[in-house]
């Protein structure tokens, strides 16, 4: 373990992934918050799965490969998705669930397609599609560190300056549409941000892991505390924990991708938080519980 | 048969066996079960493999069925501790086992044959040359087979339960009254829709087995109330996407199973804005009708109330009129000119006169609005 610590700081590749996944990690914990409370903890995995069209055509379009063009792609693609999820979801007979499945699905599908018709081989694997599924976070440099940090802060900055209005819309949409916000254009600028987040990450952890690091931190932080403030600022430290113990694992042992032991990390301070916080978790509500059938046998016997 | 026939038969297999059970998760609301199913089972493949069970062998297709339904277990113990909601659990239940999937296959590489781009992406197009092999004849790709099997299995269970899965899914309280378990049939249909997806993954993909399980049953709930019809409609869908994808990828020389997904999106799209009741072209026509009928009514009402009062002259002269109704021009000329087209209206130089039939429909208006004996009556409108 100190071994692996070590290698963090004079490492550099090391080290440039486990900054980049921590980044990644603090902020998808952040923005994934509102994404939970809201009851929209898998918008985050429709919106990965919508985002390889936009990948694929940005790279058509542009013939570049540079990070920031398709990332702009994948962007445009995925927030396209998050709409279609939620005019589909206001639907008759079209749940939210079908309209998630079916954007996530078809998206991705065509994502798939595009791809195969551009490289000219029907074979996705050959494609170069593994970098985008599970992400390629052994390549981040630190320009894409930076990057990521500044993309990021300003996801992050932008939720600070409407933290009052974000924390009403999460927690009482009525009341923040009878007191004369523009509930609409909040929940569209709350989507964009989780858009963010999420092609943020992409780079890092792909397509199929992305939804988990929106979930599993704010899943984790929302067992400690029932303030929001708190809530926020604990999962972007558990993401930011998880990101940088994923990379350290994977660096110590190779046969470990990036992404998935990230994924499980954050996914172990979910288990330890549901098990044992102290307000709320399983084993301190079992304990709880057991003081109070002793104290009542107790009462009962004395009178 | 040619391998173009096969890969056919074998995709529309594929697609009925997942639109079949698909229907039951899109009724009650678990469309991304299928989702957190399809990528869950990759544990269990992996670990069927590693214990030596080869592509297509029981034990793989066992390993992955179970940990579907594990997968399934797992989101509704977490959901039962209250500690998180339904969406959340999910979220975290099959990434985790789906990150845990790709660790043993990166780990054990060496061991296992196993691409997981294959068994997220499917490989269709090479589905014919692995042959299924009967006391030295060969009968058929192996792949189809398989999905014939998963069809079979879906179409037995679907038929053989049709009541019960229907009064599970319709009225769970009923049911359990009744005496069927709810759960009982809960875990029969997971381990049917993980079974479904594993058997399909191999040809298809798992991707594609959520756009298979979830577009057609979508869009086939747009068009019947009734379970009977929707289940095959919805395997007819799914069947058309995907034979459509098949010539759409041959077309473009591109991924087959994405091709599908692409066409069981345009099917539904299709279904969405054409389909005769539920469509949004319907829905939209629907509500313009009702927005006319409402102007129509109204503007007998404001007749209505002026007749025989002293200003009926200056509340029905036709230049005025929409000042009095806060319309614009437009609006009164075209609901006018309804009003004159169905016999409720007539014209008298500048003014406008209510018909026997116009007031008779504002009285019922009134007569709905103000039933006998409530004390108040309309005044001014």
């Amino acid at each position: 373990m100190s071994e692996a610590l070590q290698l963090l700081w004079t490492d550099y590749t090391l080290r440039n992934v486990a900054a980049g996944t921590a980044v990644l990690g603090a902020v998808s914990g952040a923005l994934g918050c509102f994404a939970v409370l809201r009851r929209r903890s898998l918008l985050g995995d429709a919106v990965s799965h919508a985002a390889l069209p936009g990948i694929v055509l940005a790279w058509l379009l542009t013939g570049s490969k540079a990070a920031p063009v398709l990332v702009a792609g994948a962007g445009i693609t995925g927030w396209l998705g998050a709409a279609a999820v939620s005019a589909l979801a206001r639907r008759e007979r079209i749940r939210e669930d079908t309209a998630l499945a079916l954007v996530l699905s078809v998206f991705f599908g065509a994502g798939l397609m595009l791809l195969t018709v551009v490289q000219g081989r029907p074979d996705a694997s050959q494609a170069g599609l593994d970098t985008f599924l599970f992400g390629q976070a052994a390549a981040l440099v630190e320009r894409d560190v930076l990057t990521m940090g500044a993309v990021g802060g300003v996801a992050v900055l932008v939720l600070a300056l409407f933290w009052k209005e974000f924390k009403l819309l999460s927690f009482d949409a009525d009341a923040a549409a009878v007191a004369g916000y523009p509930v609409k254009l909040l929940d569209h600028l709350l989507t964009l941000l989780l858009v963010v987040a999420v092609v943020v990450g992409l780079q890092a952890v792909g397509v199929v892991l992305m939804s988990s690091l929106l979930i599993a931190p704010a899943a984790a932080a929302r067992q400690w505390t029932n303030r929001l403030g708190r809530m926020v600022v604990l999962a972007a430290v558990i993401g930011a924990m998880s990101g940088a113990l994923g990379a350290a694992v994977s660096g110590l042992a190779p046969g470990i991708p990036t992404g998935p032991a990230v994924v499980l990390a954050a996914t172990a301070a979910f288990v330890v938080s549901l098990l044992f916080s102290p307000s709320r978790g399983l084993v301190s509500r079992r304990l709880r519980a057991a003081a109070r059938d002793r104290r009542l046998r107790t009462e009962g016997d004395a009178s | 048969m040619t391998p173009q026939t096969e890969i056919q038969l074998i995709a529309v297999a594929a697609a009925a066996a997942c639109a079949l059970s698909g229907t039951f998760l899109v009724l009650r609301r678990m469309a991304m079960i299928a989702d957190a199913v399809s990528h869950a089972v990759l544990p269990g493949i992996v670990i069927a493999f590693l214990l030596g069970g080869g592509l297509g062998s029981p034990l793989l297709a066992f390993g992955a069925a179970l940990s579907g339904v594990a997968t399934v277990a797992l989101v509704e113990a977490l959901q039962r501790t209250k500690l998180v909601k339904e969406d959340t659990a999910i979220g975290l239940v099959f990434p985790a086992l789906f990150a845990f999937g790709v660790v043993l296959v990166s780990r054990y590489a060496d061991h296992v044959h196993l691409d997981v781009d294959a068994v997220l992406l499917g490989e269709l197009a090479f589905a014919p040359f692995e042959r299924m092999i009967i006391a030295g004849r060969d009968v058929g790709p192996r792949a189809l087979w398989i999905a014939g099997g998963a069809l079979v299995l879906n179409v037995a269970a679907v038929s053989v339960f049709f009541k019960e899965l229907k009064l599970v899914t319709f009225d769970p309280a009923l049911a359990a009254a009744l005496g069927f378990s709810p759960l009982l049939l809960h875990y029969g249909l997971m381990t049917l829709v993980s079974a479904t997806a594993v058997a399909s993954f191999d040809a298809v993909g798992l991707v594609l087995v959520v756009a298979l399980m979830v577009g057609p049953a979508a869009a086939a709930w747009l068009l019947t109330d009734r379970l009977a019809v929707l289940l095959p409609l919805a395997a007819g869908l799914g069947a058309t996407s995907a034979v459509a994808g098949y010539w759409l990828a041959r077309w473009f020389d591109a991924s087959i199973a994405g091709a599908m997904a692409v066409c069981v999106g345009l099917v539904f799209l299709l279904v969405f804005s054409f389909a005769p009741r539920r469509g949004l072209l319907a829905r939209r026509r629907m509500l313009a009708t009702q927005r006319r009928e409402f102007a129509m009514t109204l503007l007998a009402v404001h007749l209505a109330q002026h007749e025989g009062t002293v200003d009926e002259a200056d509340e029905s002269r036709l230049a005025s009129l929409h000042l009095h109704l806060h319309w614009d021009e437009d609006r009164l000329r075209r609901t006018v000119r309804d009003g004159l087209n169905r016999g409720w209206l007539r014209r008298e130089d500048d003014r406008l006169l209510l018909e026997d039939a116009g007031r008779s429909a504002a009285r019922t208006v009134f007569a709905r609005a103000w039933p006998q004996g409530t004390g108040t009556t309309p005044h001014r409108i």
